[in-house]
């Protein structure tokens, strides 16, 4: 998989699309230093700069003091002091609550939920004041330096509550935005691009990735554009959409299914709200097909969007229905989980059938 | 391959056992008087007497039972280790005392809901071994079917509500089945069981509320085991003092390792609850795994804090020394009662190593009621079907 991985970093490509050439211009690896990191790596690095260009921001969260359970936050206390990365009580709806408020007098709050699996308990708070609160005070106040990161997916034994992908509830909420990392070096200028934006992010981490994943990660300071979603494997046949840790999965259908003549197209959504349909429309414009996966469940899934905003702007370009390879529709399972997810013989099968509509 | 019921009402089945032990057991109702080792600090209430009613047969069932959790949860880490047990295992060993104690004060119509350290509690109910460790390893005939795992140990049977992840989500659910108990006349409480890391989370509050308004027979149990995962509960909590939490809602410190105050807290808040509402009862408790078992549980703890209490404050070793001096049995029938233990654990496992499986087709089962949850049902609980003309 790590091999796999270090593919991306070599695909810059830019996509003739009609509006210019508008594209990924994350600087090339070889002027740089980079190092070799696994996720959480970049992201702990990506949240040391973020902590070091900006005095007024803050990382809070359930055990952020010591690293947290994933190592993301490793380092911070100790270098930023215990003012600004420090830990929280047992308490999701409070954290977010907090880092609202601390985000309305113009600080950066970088919040951490320890699992996704867990912020259902702050889903009121981002729904219903982080999203709206420039709009409902006419853009006198806004809390656009508030960030929530927290890790989801799958992970092999999960279960029910370490493995949700959350991302389709947040993905319908307008004012919020939903940003979701397929790598390290993705993760490092993304992070840092959330966390600078100015507006709410709630930023998902694909936690299968934190160790597996290693990529050559630069070093210095830079950020990768929010709302650009990135064609990271050109072809002509079929056009494949993913986000996150379920790229590497697609990427292995895709060889599978380039040893069979289709030439597929996959492209990085990385920003899940607001989405970047221009560069979806325009792949699948030329190669006539779309296949979207990820591991939620279907039903109200984010594919589902994705489908129907496609069917509106290229129905006459399609040559097959839009196919859909997700998780079922169940809770998360525990001993089935091999079952219920979308894996890569799955995708195959769909990109068959698709081409051979 | 059933564990000796506990309830306090009905007969004790005798396990078979070395003869003397079992003569003991089935014979022996001597009463015994028991001092609790503290005494209770009570909050808008009159603490209850240190002075527990036992007996024999109980103190024995209590070393017997407890013995046998603690060489389940050690059987559950080896397992895990052996990657026959996957995803997440929280273990209860040092807690012991709480389930026992609890148990010993109530019947099987009280309910518990807990959190997710639930496999002793789950065996206190009632539960057998091989239910406990077919569960653990996903297996057909575990008590949820293979199908929750570690976190979600249910019996219906046995008023058992489970096994619950989210933090803190158990406890207005605890308190919602109170309401149903009050409203069906049952003269049975329910105790909600959440850890000191749980005590801050808001819907603790509004349940407590709830609670207080509507005079509900519920018992909040805060299993304070002083850390949140790996935080301290004083870095946690402005006040440590849960049983105090409950501002106008009476609470009871109780020490948590000595099973017959948890006993005396419980009946005492049993009849508290059925008269005037909610009570808080906080168990001083300890954990001597870590967290989880991917939680070394020494990075925010000394290993001299975590023998010190094993040392002063084991819930079985005390029990161990109220039997020897009580002349209820001899060091050697003790060991060999732990023996016969290790041996109906060991027997528990291999017969769950055997067990399937459960089936493919299960992964979609009981998502709804039937199938894609497109059924009708009418006000009569009825499935409704159509009839086309």
């Amino acid at each position: 998989m790590a091999s796999l991985l270090g593919r991306f970093c070599r695909k810059l490509v830019v996509p003739g699309s009609a509006h210019g050439s508008r594209m990924v211009s994350t600087t090339s690896c070889d002027s740089e230093a980079v190092k070799s990191l696994n996720l959480y790596s970049a992201i702990n690095q990506a949240l040391h700069i973020a902590l070091e260009t900006d005095p007024r921001s803050y990382v809070f969260g359930e055990d952020v003091g010591f690293g947290g359970v994933f190592r993301c936050t490793t380092g911070l206390a100790e270098r930023f002091g215990k003012n600004r990365v420090f830990n929280t009580p047992l308490c999701e709806q409070g954290i977010v609550g907090f880092g609202i408020g601390l985000a309305a007098m113009g600080n950066r709050a970088v919040v951490e939920i320890q699992f996704a699996d867990y912020i259902y308990p702050a889903f009121d708070q981002i729904v219903n004041e982080a999203a709206k609160f420039r709009y409902r005070s006419g853009n006198q106040f806004n809390c656009g330096g508030l960030t929530i990161r927290a890790p989801y997916g799958a992970v092999g034994h999960g279960g029910h509550y370490h493995s949700q992908s959350p991302e389709a509830f947040f993905c319908h909420v307008p004012g919020i935005k939903v940003v979701i990392p397929r790598s390290p070096r993705e993760a490092k200028g993304l992070l840092l691009s959330s966390i600078r934006d100015p507006n709410p992010v709630v930023f998902f981490e694909p936690k299968w990735l934190y160790r597996q994943a290693v990529e050559e990660v630069p070093e210095h300071d830079y950020m990768i554009p929010l709302s650009q979603a990135e064609v990271i494997r050109e072809g002509s046949d079929i056009t494949l959409v993913g986000w996150g840790a379920q790229l590497t999965v697609m990427e292995q259908a895709c060889l599978d299914a380039e040893k069979e003549g289709i030439s597929c197209e996959l492209i990085d959504l990385k920003t899940l709200l607001p989405w970047d349909k221009e560069t979806v429309e325009a792949s699948v414009k030329k190669t006539g097909r779309l296949l979207i996966s990820h591991e939620a469940p279907i039903t109200g899934g984010f594919g589902a969007e994705i489908s129907a905003t496609i069917l509106e702007r290229c129905f006459l370009k399609l040559e097959a229905p839009v196919s859909r390879v997700c998780g079922l529709d169940t809770p998360f399972p525990l001993v089935f989980e091999p079952f219920y997810m979308p894996t890569k013989n799955k995708i195959l099968n769909a990109i068959k059938s698709t081409v051979n509509y | 391959m059933s564990l000796s019921r506990l309830s306090s009402r009905s007969n004790l089945i005798p396990r078979p056992l070395s003869a003397a032990i079992s003569r003991l057991i089935s014979t022996d109702t001597t009463p015994i008087t028991i001092e609790t080792s503290l005494p209770f600090t009570a909050h808008l209430c009159d603490p209850p007497s240190r002075s527990v009613e036992s007996s024999t047969q109980e103190l024995l069932t209590f070393f017997r039972t407890m013995a046998l959790m603690r060489r389940m949860e050690i059987a559950a880490d080896s397992l895990y280790k052996a990657k026959l047990i996957r995803g997440f295992c929280h273990l209860y060993d040092g807690q012991e005392a709480v389930a026992i104690g609890m148990e010993a004060a109530i019947t099987r119509k009280d309910a518990i809901i807990t959190a997710y350290r639930d496999h002793c509690i789950f065996l206190g109910r009632g539960g057998s071994l091989y239910e406990v460790f077919a569960e653990l390893m996903g297996r057909r005939d575990g008590c949820s079917r293979g199908k929750g795992g570690s976190m979600h140990f249910y019996k219906k049977d046995a008023s058992f509500y489970g096994g619950h992840g989210i933090v803190g989500a158990q406890v207005p659910l605890g308190c919602g089945i109170a309401f149903a108990q009050k409203y069906d006349k049952e003269e049975a409480v329910t105790f909600a069981m959440y850890g000191d890391g749980a005590a801050n989370q808001g819907q603790l509050f509004e349940a407590l509320n709830i609670s207080a308004l509507w005079d509900l027979p519920s018992i909040l149990v805060c299993e304070n085991n002083h850390y949140g995962m790996g935080t301290a509960e004083w870095r946690a909590a402005k006040s440590p003092s849960y049983y105090k939490r409950g501002d106008y809602v009476p609470g009871l410190k109780v020490d948590g390792m000595d099973a017959f105050a948890v006993k005396q807290a419980c009946k005492f808040a049993k009849e508290h609850a059925l008269k005037n509402g909610p009570i808080i009862l906080e168990m001083d408790t300890y954990r001597y795994h870590g967290h989880s078992m991917s939680d070394p549980g020494s990075t925010y703890r000394t290993r001299d804090e975590i023998s010190g209490v094993r040392q002063e404050r084991d819930p079985i070793e005390r029990i161990k020394k109220l039997v020897l001096s009580h002349d209820i049995a001899t060091e050697k029938e003790l060991k060999d009662m732990e023996k016969e233990i290790r041996k109906e654990v060991d027997d528990a496992i291999a017969k769950a190593k055997d067990c399937p499986m459960p089936e493919p087709s299960e992964l979609f089962t009981n998502v709804y009621v039937k199938g894609f949850g497109t059924e009708s049902f009418g006000p009569d609980r009825k499935e409704v079907k159509a009839a086309l003309p």
